[in-house]
């Protein structure tokens, strides 16, 4: 599904990836793990198509087309969702009108009739209840006012409504309370399918231990340096990054 | 009733023929003015000696008078001896006769705005006084208005059927020589539109008038009054569009409200003249002079306004709060794009007692643009009780344009209560790569924000209206963005 191949990204002048490589095949679940600044959101972001990273090397393939020809909105209707590490708030957008906004745009682009009214927020309520979101979050502004867990929630809200063939969350666990992270960890975890794949960006195994990965790669200095199952998720937790890294320049 | 096209084509020849406007033969007068265009002006309308002395009186002062330059706006000194008073089309046959002949801009324009003009006159309970360069040529829906006292009607008919109603209200709220542009207006207004809604009557129907600005180097003097007598409420809606043109064009329109004891005045605008191109050449003065007077106990007087054309905008529509009780309201949506320049805003003047106020100013700058709200909020001494809030937001797209808040406050009255908050945003890189990233446009991402920070502004629009409010937007505000 996805095929990144020696990618090398900038941003500015820094260079962030460095020759990055990583092949995702549909129905799996990939942890990229890595201590701050080894440019694990760097790689959420240009797969987003964020304009302030620029390519420099290498390529990216999703379902066999170049993906960086796409626009970032391109991307998406393709069925690439970013879940944000920090959700930008929208004041006066009500929230409601965004989701629907963008699920109409991904129809459209299916060729599919706009969504019925009724059958959204049959569709919308229902997401609700399972991730313990209060309905009345539709109605607010997009993001306004929302404490962090509500903003994450809110984003897997948004995941669960757009069914992404290929889902990137950077660092969604990322201050949440043990109730939020099981509540977002059962709504990806009801995204699991096998036409599906599923990036999870994090920095903590906690998160693995509700959302069970097939790989998990580490991240080091914009190259991935090692790869492997669950059990090196846990290995890093006991042993802290140093021992990748001092393996990895070793 | 019918929705073909046809009909209006119909109706607007049928009600020439029926000859509501008399003087369609003469041309354009020659630029300048001295006290004969005035008097040439009154004849040409056939109007009574007490409305040319009004007329002579009003040119006198404004003579006397400087062009106010205190607005932060700047433009070239304006040669008024330049300017063609009076501008009529030569005859019968230059009037259009069907949609075909009406200029495909304008219609591209409404087209714009998703709502062809064919459909016009069908939208439910909208009644159309169209005016075409100065003149009417089409009024609607005049039957089921009168069938229960209501005057509706272009302001020189008024002069000839309403003489008394004319000379009792017009100049009461905006005088004379009120300001520069008004004293000019008052000497020579073409026409504009009269309504008169008698005691005791809800309006049947929103009330709408369409302007455009046709012939070149004419400027365009309407003049509007709405007396709602008391206990009767009315909405009226004005909207504007005008065709490209390369010069400027003053544009200096007064308009006067007064809503005497329990009555209620609704004012919408949408805007929409020629702003200019993307580089400032062209585009309309809009320096218009509106005022709504609350002279009787517990009447209401509010003002919707959405603007998004014109080069520079002069524009304060007013309340004057006299009656006790009276309430008076301030909406506003104002965009300048490009190199357009806007420096609008309102006056409540708190006179009677428990009189409150609301003032709502939503401003969107773009490309260079320059917007300023400027707003007073005066409370006269035996004004007690009066209450204001205001608030006041400004929107940035991009980094060269400017937003400006200059709100005054004269509170002369240690009991009265007045609010201001005012803040200012921007849509920022990431709100619209957040939005991209969900699939929607970029285009589709500043509308969606834009009209999310207008909202509390178009809730208060007729339905009809705040649909083509928001189009209008969408319209003004493309490649915005780049």
């Amino acid at each position: 599904m996805l095929e990144i191949s020696n990618l090398k990204a900038t941003i500015g002048t820094t260079e962030i990836l460095r020759g990055l490589s990583l092949s995702v095949n549909a129905g799996e679940v990939h942890a990229i793990m890595g201590p701050n600044g080894s440019g694990k959101s760097t790689l959420a972001q240009v797969i987003a198509g964020h304009a302030d990273y620029k390519v420099t090397e290498g390529s990216v393939t999703y379902e066999g087309s170049d993906l960086l020809e796409l626009e970032p909105e391109e991307r998406a209707r393709e069925g690439i969702f970013l879940s944000f590490q920090y959700p930008v708030e929208i004041p006066g957008v009500n929230n409601a009108y965004l989701l629907k906004a963008s699920m109409n745009a991904k129809r459209k682009h299916q060729g599919l009739e706009e969504i019925d009214a009724f059958e959204f927020l049959k569709l919308a309520k229902e997401k609700m209840a399972l991730l313990g979101m209060d309905p009345k979050f539709l109605n607010r502004g997009v993001n306004e006012g929302f404490s962090g867990g509500e903003k994450k929630r809110n984003e897997i809200l948004q995941m669960a409504m757009l069914e992404p063939r290929l889902a990137i969350l950077d660092e969604t666990d990322s201050g949440l309370d043990i109730d939020a992270l099981r509540a977002v960890a059962e709504g990806v975890n009801s995204l699991r399918t096998p036409d599906r794949a599923i990036i999870l960006v994090t920095h903590y195994q906690r998160l693995l231990d509700y959302i069970e990965p097939d790989f998990v790669h580490v991240l080091s200095e914009g190259r991935i340096v090692r790869s492997g199952d669950k059990s090196l998720a846990l290995q890093l937790e006991e042993k802290g990054y140093d021992w990748l890294r001092e393996a990895a320049n070793g | 009733m019918s929705t073909e096209p046809d009909n209006i084509e119909n109706i607007v020849n049928r009600r020439y023929e029926h000859g509501f406007v008399t003087d369609i033969a003469t041309d354009t007068m020659p630029p300048g003015l001295d006290e004969d265009v005035v008097r040439a002006i009154s004849a040409r309308k056939n109007e009574p000696e007490f409305l040319l002395e009004w007329r002579l009186r009003a040119y006198r002062q404004w003579r006397e008078m400087q062009e106010p330059d205190w607005a932060h706006v700047h433009y070239p000194p304006i040669d008024f001896e330049a300017i063609s008073y009076y501008a009529s089309p030569k005859s019968d046959d230059d009037r259009p006769k069907s949609l075909d002949e009406v200029d495909p801009k304008l219609l591209e324009t409404y087209d714009k705005l998703g709502i062809p003009l064919h459909e016009r006159a069908r939208l439910a309970g909208v009644a159309v006084d169209a005016v075409f360069d100065s003149v009417s040529v089409a009024t609607t829906f005049k039957e089921r208005l009168s069938d229960v006292g209501v005057i509706f009607c272009p302001f020189s008919e008024a002069v000839a059927n309403h003489p008394e109603l004319v000379q009792k209200y017009l100049g009461s709220v905006v005088p004379q020589r009120d300001n520069f542009y008004a004293a000019l207006n008052s000497a020579v207004f073409s026409e504009g539109s009269f309504v008169y809604i008698p005691k005791g009557v809800r309006c049947p129907m929103e009330l709408s008038t369409y302007f455009r600005i046709n012939a070149a180097n004419t400027g365009q003097f309407e003049r509007t009054l709405i007396i709602a007598d008391e206990g009767s409420h009315v909405s009226y809606l004005e909207g504007c569009t005008a065709p490209m043109r390369d010069e400027n064009q003053l544009h200096a329109a007064v308009v006067e409200l007064v809503a005497l004891k329990d009555a209620e005045i609704k004012y919408s605008t949408v805007q929409n003249w020629y702003p200019g191109d993307e580089n400032g050449v062209g585009g309309i003065y809009n320096f218009v002079t509106k005022r709504g007077d609350c002279r009787g106990a517990n009447s209401k007087i509010s003002w919707t306004q959405v603007e998004t054309g014109s080069a520079i905008t002069w524009k304060y529509p007013s309340c004057l709060l006299r009656g006790d009780n009276s309430v008076g309201e301030f909406y506003s949506v104002a965009v300048a794009n490009n190199y357009q320049q806007a420096d609008t805003g309102t006056k409540m003047i708190h006179i009677g007692r428990n009189t409150s106020s609301t003032i709502v100013s939503k401003g969107i700058s773009a490309g260079n643009a320059e917007n300023a709200y400027r707003g007073l909020v005066r409370v006269m001494p035996q004004a007690d009780g009066a209450r204001n809030h205001t608030q006041c937001d400004s929107l940035l797209i991009g980094k060269n344009c400017g937003a400006h808040t200059f709100p005054y406050m004269e509170i002369k009255n240690s009991g009265a209560r007045v609010e201001h908050e005012a803040t200012t945003s921007k849509i920022s890189a990431d709100q619209l790569f957040y939005c991209r990233q969900r699939g929607i446009s970029e285009e589709d991402a500043v509308n969606m924000i834009v009209n999310g920070f207008c909202k509390e502004v178009f809730k208060e629009l007729p339905m009809e209206f705040a649909v083509e409010a928001q189009a209008l937007l969408n319209v003004s505000l493309e490649g915005a963005v780049g």
